[in-house]
């Protein structure tokens, strides 16, 4: 424990924890969506974002932002135009992102250690400059994600009944991009481009299993997002493992934990519990 | 003469520039009860997904509550049931929650649920008969309680209009009557409701005024058409309608 006697190691935690909350937040609305990639789609775009920031000495993390937004809106023009060609669009964005963001980091004077700072996560080398911007931009997405829950819920659950509700769809979705966008480059200083997306979907891929409603899913995928980023950085202080990785495998461990008990449970509730096998409707058509 | 509530005037609308409405006028007053009839593709969800803004007009207008589409903004006025449930991506929702999205429109987005939203999604929740089913996921449902849940929703607005397409297809009988009872509620306190149906079931005694689509226009407007052919036997309850210049053998078969 002595570990987190070093500011270091306590930077590292809190901005773990901040990230662990406000991802899984926003990442029930991509998988109701079925969107649950677009995260690690972004994070391609953003790598670009990194190496454009680099190569011209500014805030790597900042021109992520920019870049990063930019490819989320592009992406939700792409989705919401519904065209069959949608997949390759994103593939292109995808892997042209990917590309780019190595090629700049490249041709920038910085180490191929920086490149893999920001692919797989260096949580340890936060700054407080760094941990301030986790903090205000995670505050901000968390607070947006949780006050506009009924609006968010309605536009990711039945798009067209939210457009005859009069609410405004289609700045909610660019609010959903924007704060994937967002959510993805505060993410990268913890566990990198390649993993944001687990920490946004596999909270609430776990949490979905026990639950029975929206919000109480929400509620547990935030706690179990939360439980994965502070185990997974004491794991990684104590075995010195990659702390992203480290964090990301905590959170699968939990989703096969969960997975196995709710298994487990609802097995044994059927022996106990006499078949109760639903009522077949009526015929709506006579057969004769 | 009641105040219009919904005027469409030589509406057509294309999808990829194959028509599938041409030259449709069509005007429902406060209080009416309207079917839209039609074969499977005939262009009838098409032409109230059209008077919703759901899908663009190519041609000609729509007018609710007296005020062109493109100005409209009093949603709260109305319901919007649609065909079915979407599947969504596999999040579990209440049935209480999604009927709750219903107050969406008359609250506005950005303020949080009060008493008075509570009080509406219980009130909705128990004229469909699901008031006990508030706290299961709707995915648990069977369709028909699934389609009596979207119903709820369209009626936790507290709405002045209801749409709805293809509300009973494929829906059990007792949902039929649940939702036909709910229905009987909603237009005894002056409700107007243009609907969709292929068949009408328990809904009959509730319309006051059909029409008839057919190859994108508007062949029938007036009273509830006659079942025709084997279609009028008593055991069988599809309305099938017909227009005077269409093939006989289509529903003949």
């Amino acid at each position: 424990m002595e570990l987190f006697q070093y500011p270091y190691m306590q930077r590292a935690l809190i901005g773990a924890l901040i990230i662990g909350l406000a991802a899984p937040a926003l990442g029930i609305y991509l998988v109701q969506r079925r969107l649950a990639l677009i995260g690690d789609g972004v994070g391609h775009v953003a790598l670009t974002g990194v190496g454009a920031g680099l190569l011209l000495n500014r805030s790597p993390v900042l021109v992520a932002v920019i870049v990063a937004t930019l490819g989320a809106i592009g992406i939700e023009l792409v989705r919401s135009r519904g065209r069959t060609s949608g997949d390759l669009a994103l593939a292109l964005l995808f892997y042209g992102g990917i590309a780019g963001g190595v090629m700049l980091v490249g041709l920038s004077d910085s180490t191929s250690s920086n490149l893999n700072a920001y692919l797989f996560g260096s949580l340890t080398t936060i700054s407080p400059a760094d941990l301030t911007t986790i903090a205000v931009l995670g505050a901000a997405i968390l607070v947006t994600m949780i006050a506009l829950r009924p609006a968010l819920f309605a536009v990711s659950h039945d798009e067209e009944y939210a457009r005859v509700s009069g609410l405004p769809v289609r700045t909610l979705n660019m609010l959903i991009a924007v704060a994937t966008a967002v959510t993805v480059t505060i993410a990268m200083r913890a566990v990198g481009v390649l993993l944001i997306s687990a920490l946004m979907v596999v909270p609430v891929a776990t949490a979905q299993q026990v639950t029975r409603g929206f919000r109480s899913t929400m509620t547990a995928a935030m706690a179990l997002g939360l439980f994965a980023a502070g185990s997974g950085v004491w794991v990684a202080a104590n075995a010195d493992t990659a702390p992203g990785a480290s964090v990301v495998l905590m959170a699968i461990a939990s989703f096969l934990v969960v997975a196995l008990a709710a298994g487990a449970w609802r097995v044994l509730r059927r022996r106990t519990t006499p078949t109760a096998v639903p009522a077949p409707e009526p015929h709506e058509v006579v057969l004769r | 003469m009641k105040p219009p509530v919904i005027t469409v005037e030589h509406g057509a609308v294309g999808y990829d520039g194959r028509p599938v409405l041409r030259d449709v006028s069509l005007r429902v007053t406060a209080g009416e009860v309207v079917a839209v009839l039609g074969a499977n593709g005939s262009g009838k969800s098409t032409l109230v997904r059209a008077v919703l803004g759901l899908v663009p007009l190519t041609g000609g207008s729509v007018t609710l509550f007296d005020r062109p589409l493109r100005r409209f903004r009093q949603w709260e006025r109305v319901g919007y049931v649609p065909q079915r449930l979407g599947a969504g991506g596999g999040v579990p929702a209440t049935v209480r929650e999604v009927v709750a999205s219903g107050r969406l429109a008359r609250r506005g987005f950005l303020r949080p649920p009060g008493a008075a939203d509570r009080a509406a999604v219980d009130l909705a929740l128990r004229a469909v008969g699901l008031a006990d089913r508030a706290g299961d996921p709707v995915a648990t449902l069977s369709g028909g309680q699934q389609q009596r849940t979207l119903i709820a929703r369209a009626l936790a607005g507290r709405p002045e209009l209801l749409v709805l397409d293809e509300p009973t297809a494929g829906v059990d009988a007792a949902s039929q009557e649940a939702f036909a009872g709910a229905l009987r509620e909603f237009v005894a306190d002056g409700g107007t409701v243009l609907l969709v149906a292929h068949e009408l079931g328990p809904l009959r005694p509730v319309i006051s005024r059909a029409i008839v689509v057919h190859e994108g226009g508007i062949c029938h407007d007036g009273s509830v058409p006659e079942p025709a052919g084997h279609h009028a036997e008593p055991d069988h309850d599809h309305v099938h309608p017909h227009c005077p210049d269409e093939p006989a053998r289509l529903w003949s078969i």
